[in-house]
């Protein structure tokens, strides 16, 4: 198995992941890019664990994990106080921030 | 590089049942990726990300990773997508397709993504250029559960808070009143 396998698979997903943060305007759609782009440092973690024979790069993946779902739970309640708020979740119309 | 794999076919480390699995499963994870961010339909999102999802299971699975494989199956394909499917259902998405999915610039996003993409490819392979990972055994549970509770002790308890404190936030902000 060649190691840039694993690498430019993690590398395309990233890159998808990117472009859907960037291009969706429905926030349930950005918040799965999200999960795009975790996945593939996920997968960057268990393969360099499997090249260097460390299994830190196992328990760190397992730590991404955590976070993520922590995330997606926070992140999916704003989505839906804001879909309560403005019978909209498009990110677009959400500007009061803006300076 | 296919070049190479095929070069090294011959070699005992190059183990071709496991290439070619990979290769199966990158392609589509690598097309469900694709429509998860091109679709017009939500729900058709959300059911491409758990052929994304899966994918990646599958592949920690070829790198000898099977309980974080597991981990996956269960946090991700069990608890996150049920909570998308939730979050869909709940912010009323239209069955069928929709329209105003993307942002007015969208297209911006592709050249980002392309030269982010060649940038990242580039640095890979100038980087790893044929190195071969030879075969690994699994690694046992048992050596990762003593990395997790002896060294990472802390960061493991730390991560428990924040579960939780995200779990009472989510409850906090999605109360109805």
């Amino acid at each position: 198995m060649l190691a840039v396998n694993f690498l430019l698979l993690a590398a395309v997903l990233f890159c998808i992941g990117v472009f859907g943060v960037i291009a969706r305007r429905n926030a349930v759609l950005v918040l799965m890019s999200i999960e795009l782009i975790l996945s593939a440092v996920n997968l960057n973690f268990i393969a360099f664990a499997m090249m260097n024979e460390n299994i830190d790069g196992q328990v760190f993946a397992l730590f991404v994990i955590a976070i993520a779902a922590a995330e997606v739970g926070v992140g999916l309640a704003m989505v839906l106080m804001i879909y309560r708020n403005r019978k909209s979740i498009a990110l677009d119309e959400l500007s009061e921030m803006k300076g | 590089m296919i070049g190479t794999l095929l070069a090294q076919a011959g070699d005992a480390d190059v183990n071709v049942a496991m290439n070619v699995g990979f290769g199966i499963i990158a392609t589509v994870m690598i097309f469900a990726a694709f429509s998860v961010v091109t679709t017009k339909n939500v729900v058709h999102a959300a059911l491409y990300l758990v052929l994304v999802l899966a994918g990646v299971a599958a592949q920690y699975i070829l790198a000898a990773a099977e309980f974080v494989a597991v981990s996956q199956v269960m946090v991700y394909i069990g608890a996150v997508m049920v909570l998308f499917l939730f979050g869909i259902m709940l912010t009323r998405a239209q069955i069928g397709t929709e329209d105003g999915l993307n942002n007015n610039g969208w297209q911006l996003g592709i050249p980002v993504g392309l030269v982010l993409c060649g940038l990242l490819a580039y640095v890979i392979v100038d980087t790893f250029e044929d190195d071969v990972i030879g075969e690994r055994s699994p690694a046992p549970t048992e050596l990762l559960s003593d990395r997790i509770l002896s060294p990472f002790l802390v960061p493991f308890i730390a991560v428990s808070f924040v579960l939780l404190a995200a779990a009472i936030g989510a409850i906090v902000l999605a109360r109805k009143d």
